[in-house]
């Protein structure tokens, strides 16, 4: 054993070696994501309605507003998986493609959400004085007033659609996503990174698209997959009070609202979309948790 | 002296999403009644985590595999939960490195000591509770008690709220307190008047202390005994002289080295190269074999053995080896 | 440091006040005046809260001074120069942080960290640009598998290199050095200083230390400026600071840095100073350590002490020095 007591070279970039692996942060939350299986199984589910939406109405035999009186109220079948309602059209497809419209509707009121959202707390942090607090005023201003009853005056006055649904849904929704990202803005600004880059000479404009925004995503990422169950849910109550979407045009809350006038008799024209829209909901939520939980650079050690 | 608690290869891993850590890697080391242990180590080294092992407060990622821990013969490392919620606070407290988190904003000082004897003293009268509490209050060295006692923690100073932590701490005659990094966060002015203070208590209620600092003034000034901590392993333990005057592991001697001297000025300070281990994949042999300036092939194979050079003076390093004379310069 | 020098950066009356709640001010720096020469280090240490850093930014503008001049290379610098002598300062001002764990962006590489200053003075482009912050990389101890690396990866020690990297880039004469070591491992701490003093040698450059570490500062610096709540105290060669204080303050700070050696520790007379800090918002007038000072007198909490030269190049602001 004497050979081990000499004297070894150790090379120098032993000494700074680096262990970790190499990974973006991105891919570091995705890794976290994944050990998460709640929200892995969650983000599955979403994909398979996702799916079924698009594909489901155009691979049957049966359009949305096809009526068949020979066939009202079956219960599920062979031919008519989810069954049929009061007219006999195929619920599997109506379900289907009311999915895709409350999706549709949710992801374009989430996008507008974030869209106007992000602008307006970028805008207002990053100015700052004066501009900011009158901002933040009209923000509060439209807080105070009731969300519901702004969209029911909307819903009134314009004509009954999917589009009406949406800027209903966002007149009012962007004013959380602008609250979150002002605040994740006023703090990066008085970052150290953000003091470097101003030191060495770095543009505003530099500053906010290679400082600001990447370090914002995460928030607006997970406020966003928020925003979208809460959308769905919005538009669901509104067409179940009968002002949303209308027949024979199929939303999960048009679909509700007629299943539970025949709840019954025929109870099967409500679960199934009632198992769609909880479903939705709960997968988001879970999936919004995780991904909290795996992109917070607060978490990232 | 006697043995208070007494540390046995104590082992701990942290579970991390890329990989278990081993944090401690066989650990030993004991407290004598009335002694002041200090821990030393760079952040990383395990330091915080054996002494956090010691508590029961590890991470919920974070536990014991292997090793005892003994407080007067019963081994803390099996304890319940809830059995070791009655060690805590009255066998063993632990003050912490930041003031401003460490008592609870909602509540007035005096109540956050009474909360402790509540939990403790179940034998002792309300009126008994707060005349106890003002006593800790005069005894950490705040003026005017019973005014400070409906005071809430924001009214004071970092200074002073980090005497109530230790009046809180001190409530139930511990046998053990356990600091970490308990002056860190404050000012030099400011860390002298608690070192002060801690030294004092000491003398007056008769307690054992471990205190775990990166910055070797503080040691020279409080500690008894020392244990230097490297990659999970404690690479050398010794009397407070000894370790100053007779160091004998390379990485106590780099850590002196890179301390600038007041005599000194000017010089290049005599830094360690590289950076510590890292410890998802610990290094077979010696943790600091990297960073050495006297590696051997041994260091690189085989971790030292726990070797003695002096009383009470342990050091784990191939350098003391017989075999490795000819190379010690 | 000789009279005749000019010096590279001249600061006269700086002040820098904030507003905290309704009509309170917190006068963050009151009233600093101070010359730094070339090639030298003047180290600035205090207690939290005394302004130090506050002081090391409205120097270099990341505050816009409440009151003062500052003059560098005979150039005023404000917010009203043109944007070409802006380019010009930034470049030839630098600035190196306390944090290695904010003061990169965690989602840049490290590559585009460092030429971060390099894109926005659009100075080296394409290859030129990575062959530069290799050989940055390689100045700070790094290399170039570093480079395609995110910040997270790195420990302390080597952030605050890939931090001094980025200041580098633009090839600055000035660099004001926040605490840079403060949140480091001791044998980290080291590795730092004698890379920065190693840069200063290699690239002539003059630095101002922010530290509250002494022995450190006193490492590093020629001369040491000792702030107490927004106010210089003592400014002198380290040395003469080192060995004679003069300023109470001073005196009490040096007795308490614990000294790494046991019995010098056990034999030493502290002087203790009672109580902590004052709330700085309320102080208006006087000397604002006589709360605080084991010599004060009734005299020296109505009169406000001056900087006056105790001994050449030795200043004090008390009243007890005639």
């Amino acid at each position: 054993m004497d050979e081990l007591f000499v004297r070894v070279h150790v090379d120098e970039s032993e000494k700074e070696h680096i262990a970790h692996p190499n990974l973006t942060a991105f891919q570091e939350g995705w890794l976290r994501l994944k050990k998460n299986k709640a929200a892995v199984a969650s983000l599955f589910t979403l994909i398979t309605i996702g799916l079924l939406a698009l594909l489901a109405p155009v691979f049957s035999a049966y359009s949305y507003k096809e009526t068949n009186y020979d066939i009202i109220y079956q219960i599920p079948s062979a031919a008519h998986l989810f069954g049929t309602d009061q007219f006999g059209r195929d619920l599997w497809v109506r379900t289907w493609m009311g999915t895709r419209i409350s999706l549709l509707i949710a992801f374009v009121a989430a996008f507008l959400d974030l869209t106007v959202g992000v602008v307006y707390g970028a805008v207002s942090a990053l100015i700052g004085g004066k501009v900011d607090a009158v901002m933040q005023r009209f923000i509060e201003i439209l807080v105070g007033i009731p969300h519901l009853i702004i969209v029911i005056l909307l819903m009134m006055i314009m004509p009954a659609g999917i589009w009406t649904i949406v800027v209903a849904l966002s007149i009012t929704g962007w004013v959380n996503m602008a609250r979150l990202v002002r605040a994740e803005i006023l703090k990066l600004k008085n970052q150290e990174f953000v003091l470097a880059a101003r030191v060495l000479g770095t543009s505003t404009s530099r500053i906010i698209w290679k400082h600001l925004i990447p370090n914002t995503v995460g928030v607006i990422v997970i406020n966003a997959m928020f925003t979208i169950p809460s959308a769905i849910f919005t538009e669901a109550f509104l067409s179940f009070i009968g002002i949303g979407m209308q027949e024979p045009k199929a939303s999960l809350g048009v679909l509700i609202n007629n299943g539970y006038q025949v709840l019954r008799n025929f109870p099967h024209v409500l679960i199934f979309p009632a198992i769609v829209i909880v479903l939705i909901m709960v997968c988001f939520s879970i999936l919004g948790d995780g991904l909290r939980d795996a992109l917070d650079p607060r978490m990232r050690k | 002296m006697s043995r208070l608690l007494e540390v046995n290869q104590l082992r701990v891993q942290i579970e991390t999403q890329h990989g278990t850590v081993q944090a401690v890697r066989g650990v030993s080391f004991h407290l004598d009644e009335q002694e002041t242990l200090a821990i030393v180590g760079e952040s990383g080294s395990g330091k915080s985590i054996s002494v956090k092992s010691i508590m029961g407060l590890l991470p919920k990622n974070g536990k014991i595999v292997e090793g005892s821990i003994l407080l007067e013969g019963k081994d803390l490392a099996k304890y319940s939960e809830r059995q070791m919620q009655s060690v805590r606070g009255s066998d063993i407290s632990m003050i912490f490195q930041d003031p401003m988190t460490s008592l609870n904003p909602t509540m007035t000082i005096g109540k956050q000591i009474v909360e402790v004897l509540k939990e403790h003293r179940k034998d002792m009268s309300k009126a008994q509770m707060k005349e106890r509490a003002l006593e800790l209050i005069s005894l950490v060295g705040i003026s005017n008690p019973e005014a400070r006692f409906d005071q809430y923690p924001h009214q004071l100073s970092g200074g002073m709220r980090q005497r109530v932590v230790i009046a809180v701490a001190l409530a139930c005659d511990p046998r053990i307190l356990i600091a970490d990094e308990p002056t860190t966060a404050l000012d030099v002015t400011i860390q002298a008047q608690i070192l002060d203070l801690m030294r004092d208590l000491q003398k007056k209620i008769k307690t054992s202390i471990i205190i775990i600092t990166h910055n070797l003034g503080v040691v020279a000034n409080i500690a008894d005994r020392v244990a230097v901590m490297y990659g999970g392993q404690l690479v050398e333990t010794a009397d407070v002289r000894d370790l100053f005057y007779e160091t004998a592991h390379p990485y106590t001697k780099g850590l002196l080295a890179s301390i600038p001297k007041a005599s000194e000025k000017g010089s290049e300070l005599t830094a360690i190269p590289g950076t510590p281990p890292d410890l998802m994949e610990p290094p077979k042999g010696c943790p600091f074999a990297a960073r050495c300036t006297k590696t051997m092939e041994v260091c690189r194979q085989y971790p030292p053995e726990d070797m003695l050079c002096g009383e009470n003076h342990h050091v784990r390093c191939w350098l003391l080896d017989e075999r490795a004379k000819a190379l010690r310069e | 440091m000789s009279a005749d020098k000019k010096p590279l950066l001249e600061v006269k009356h700086l002040k820098k006040y904030f507003h905290v709640g309704k009509n309170q001010t917190l006068k963050a720096v009151r009233d600093i005046s101070l010359d730094i020469y070339k090639g030298e280090t003047l180290g600035l240490v205090g207690e939290s809260g005394c302004g130090k850093s506050t002081f090391g930014r409205t120097v270099i503008q990341l505050y816009e001074p409440t009151d003062g001049t500052v003059v560098y290379d005979g150039q005023v610098i404000d917010n009203r120069l043109s944007q070409a002598d802006r380019h010009t300062y930034t470049r030839k001002m630098q600035m190196i942080f306390q944090d290695p764990y904010a003061s990169l962006n965690p989602r840049m590489k490290v590559m585009d960290i460092i030429a971060e200053g390099m894109d926005a003075h659009g100075i080296f482009k394409g290859q030129e640009r990575k062959k530069k912050v290799i050989e940055l990389l390689e100045t700070v101890g790094l290399s170039e598998e570093h480079a395609n690396r995110f910040p997270h990866e790195f420990s302390g020690g080597q952030r605050q290199r890939v931090g001094i990297a980025r200041a580098l880039a633009v090839d600055p004469e000035f660099i004001i050095c926040d605490e840079p070591i403060s949140a480091l491992d001791v044998s980290i701490q080291a590795q730092v200083i004698n890379l920065l003093k190693e840069l200063q040698k290699k690239r002539n450059l003059t630095y101002l230390f922010i530290a509250h570490d002494l022995s450190m500062v006193k490492h590093i610096s020629d001369r040491i400026g000792v702030m107490y709540l927004g106010s210089m105290v003592e400014l002198a060669d380290s040395e003469s600071l080192f060995d004679d204080p003069v300023h109470p303050y001073t005196q009490a700070l040096l007795s308490a840095i614990p000294i790494p050696d046991p019995d010098v520790e056990k034999n030493r007379n502290r002087i203790m100073l009672e109580g902590s800090l004052p709330d700085p918002i309320r102080l208006t007038q006087g000397c604002l350590f006589a709360g605080r000072c084991p010599y004060a007198e009734e005299f020296c909490s109505k009169n406000t002490p001056e900087m006056k030269e105790v001994r050449p190049g030795h200043f004090a602001a008390c009243h007890r020095v005639e």
